[in-house]
């Protein structure tokens, strides 16, 4: 009963303390709101163009010679076409990498940066756009559904929002404690290691749970994204993704008492992760090794059985390798923390 | 009833460092016990092994009769030398906090009352004084209304005005019977608020007892200074020991009276006289050197 006690006095502390730091909990519902924000006016309309082709005089022209040729060069999509005034403004862009290719239709010219691997797509589109026109291939549409590429990234984006809150949040203050006597002076209490642990974890589950509530409302309200599985499924996974990722917090944080070095340690975990565990892009094509080390991060775990149920509508019995391994991280990391920790510096 | 807290021949070395260096000394209950001592005595590792934050090399250490066990936490209250406060609390979170990882508790109010919290309870930690935060602090300590309370140096960094203020609270628990352990390098503070002294230095308790009676053994007398041209003719007929300091002359005496009975029978200038009787900082530093330490 004293130690439930002990456990929920702690668990209530820590939670005003993040409550009542302001910034801290404003960033942990920004930051990722601000990320699906800035992707959703980068990729939310047909506008995303990859390649930027300068084109010299009048924009559109059926007397100029190379016209017809370049009527099929423009209706490839991705490509934005800039008008210049003079064959010199265009150059100089080009010059300067601000621009891939550059056409003058009147002298039926064009140019290209030997340097720029896009200058070189988009020349071999240029090139090829006649040709593919000339004898058209049938094209086929995509069975199934096709899932827009926010809904693909939003698992992502809250994984990785999980992931630096569990890791920093957890990780650094306790840190700090250690550095600044708050840890020396609770150990002087009848609080015992675990009864401190169990506090920090619960709250910052709570905490990671109530952030990622919001925010996942909040893009649900202004995106209209769908979750095709089970809530509770989703909220399965969530949970045992924090849970590892603060257990994994709780090992950086067993002993260390320099802020500098916990946070340098923090780093070299979670920028891997964040690369790695795809939550930007696929590592589809990238080195099997590649792919072997992302299977070890817990983010991954976490953002592929996310993505499973919210974009493709699986079960729980579609995710069980993934629970069955977050939860072996889980048992893992914080039995090591619980091992290692210490009250005191030195 | 026994001692409640007894050291014996206690020893905490580092490599190259003997920080305590065999100490030894048992505390009654309702006493309370100075250690004293300069910067780097061994005052904070002595009183941090005893408090069970530091492993012993070596000697025992006995509360209530008994090695400490487990009732030891919840039976002492510690106030250390430098502890910040958890972030964004308020005075009386912070003090309900750990007031609740006691299983035995002290009355709220009679916390709050005792260390003067009142106008500050709502204030946020990091919005208190110096002093304030020392009161927090000692409230922190006595919030499981402990048998035994260890003070480690709780003035240091403190304005006049706020040492005096920590005074008084420190005596009002005094008068309730409590038992006290220390330390300080304020001598009118050990001799304001210890029954029993034990001056430490390198490691080891040079001197122990009460403050009266360690001046009385060590120590007593006064020092007279005075700034007139005494003719050697006097002072060579002189009953006390004497020195010439600039444009002073310094006396060294257990019996002033007869000294300053004296001058008066020469016809000495004494408007410029200053009598100052030794005491707890003078013992000190007659112990302990007069080099400054870091």
């Amino acid at each position: 009963m004293r130690t439930i006690k002990r456990v929920l006095i702690l668990f209530k502390a820590r939670n005003l303390e993040f409550l009542r730091d302001r910034s801290a909990f404003g960033w942990n519902i920004l930051f990722p709101l601000l990320v699906i924000v800035g992707f959703s006016m980068v990729f939310g309309d047909e506008r995303h163009d990859e390649y930027k082709v300068g084109i010299v005089g009048p924009y559109a022209s059926s007397k100029l010679p190379a016209e017809e040729q370049l009527s099929k060069f423009r209706e490839i999509k991705y490509i934005a076409f800039i008008s210049f005034a003079s064959e010199k403004d265009a150059l100089d862009k080009l010059l300067h990498h601000k621009i891939d290719l550059v056409i003058n239709p009147a002298k039926g010219e064009f140019w290209s940066s030997k340097t720029s691997p896009k200058g070189y797509i988009a020349e071999q589109l240029l090139k090829g756009s006649a040709a593919i026109f000339k004898t058209p291939l049938k094209k086929e549409s995509i069975q199934g559904v096709e899932i827009p590429y926010l809904e693909w990234l939003f698992p992502g984006i809250l994984g990785m929002n999980i992931m630096f809150s569990a890791l920093f949040g957890v990780g650094y203050v306790v840190v700090t404690y250690r550095k600044n006597g708050v840890l020396k002076r609770m150990s002087v209490t009848p609080l015992r290691p675990w009864e401190f642990l169990t506090a920090q974890i619960m709250s910052r589950m709570f905490l990671l749970l109530l952030t990622t509530g919001i925010v996942f409302i909040g893009c649900m309200l202004l995106y209209g994204f769908r979750v095709r599985g089970s809530y509770l499924s989703l909220l399965l996974v969530f949970f045992l993704g924090a849970f590892s990722m603060i257990s994994l917090a709780l090992v950086v944080a067993s002993r260390s008492s320099s802020e500098e070095f916990a946070g340098g340690i923090l780093n070299l975990i979670s920028w891997p992760m964040m690369f790695l565990s795809e939550v930007w892009f696929s590592l589809e094509g990238a080195r099997p090794w590649v792919q072997k080390i992302s299977l070890l991060f817990p983010l991954t775990q976490m953002v592929d059985a996310a993505r499973q149920i919210m974009n493709d509508g699986a079960g729980l019995r579609e995710i069980q390798p993934q629970i069955f391994i977050l939860l072996l991280m889980s048992a893992l990391f914080l039995s090591l923390g619980s091992l290692l920790f210490k009250w005191q510096k030195g | 009833m026994g001692p409640i807290l007894e050291v014996k021949d206690l020893k905490k070395y580092y490599r190259e460092v003997k920080a305590v260096d065999g100490i030894s000394f048992a505390i009654e209950p309702g006493t309370c016990f100075g250690l004293l001592g300069p910067n780097g005595a061994g005052k904070t590792t002595a009183i941090e092994v005893i408090e069970g934050i530091l492993h012993p090399t070596a000697g025992e250490i006995n509360y209530k009769g008994r090695r400490r066990g487990q009732s030891f936490k919840n039976e002492v209250g510690i106030q250390f030398q430098n502890t910040e406060l958890p972030q964004f609390l308020t005075v009386k979170e912070t003090l309900i906090t750990f007031r609740n990882l006691y299983d035995r508790r002290a009355d709220l109010d009679y916390l709050v009352e005792t260390c003067r919290l009142e106008e500050i309870l709502g204030r946020d930690n990091h919005k208190i004084s110096g002093g304030q935060k020392q009161r927090l602090l000692l409230a922190m300590a006595l919030a499981n209304d402990p048998d035994l309370i260890f003070l480690d140096e709780p003035t240091t960094g403190l304005d006049p005005q706020a040492r005096r203020h920590l005074w008084d609270i420190v005596n009002q628990i005094k008068s309730m019977k409590k038992t006290m352990v220390l330390t300080t390098h304020y001598m009118e503070e050990a001799e304001l608020l210890c029954d029993i002294i034990g001056i430490i230095d390198y490691g080891k308790i040079i001197v122990m007892g009460s403050p009266q009676v360690l001046l009385k053994e060590h120590g007593g007398g006064a020092t007279i200074t005075i700034r007139a041209e005494l003719s050697d003719s006097i002072l060579r007929n002189f009953p006390c020991r004497w020195s010439r300091k600039h444009d002073r002359i310094e006396i060294q005496t257990d019996s002033p009276n007869e000294c300053i009975s004296r001058m008066v029978q020469q016809g000495v200038d004494l408007s410029t006289m200053n009598v100052h009787a030794h005491n707890l900082e003078d013992l000190f530093l007659k112990l302990t050197g007069h080099d400054l330490r870091a």
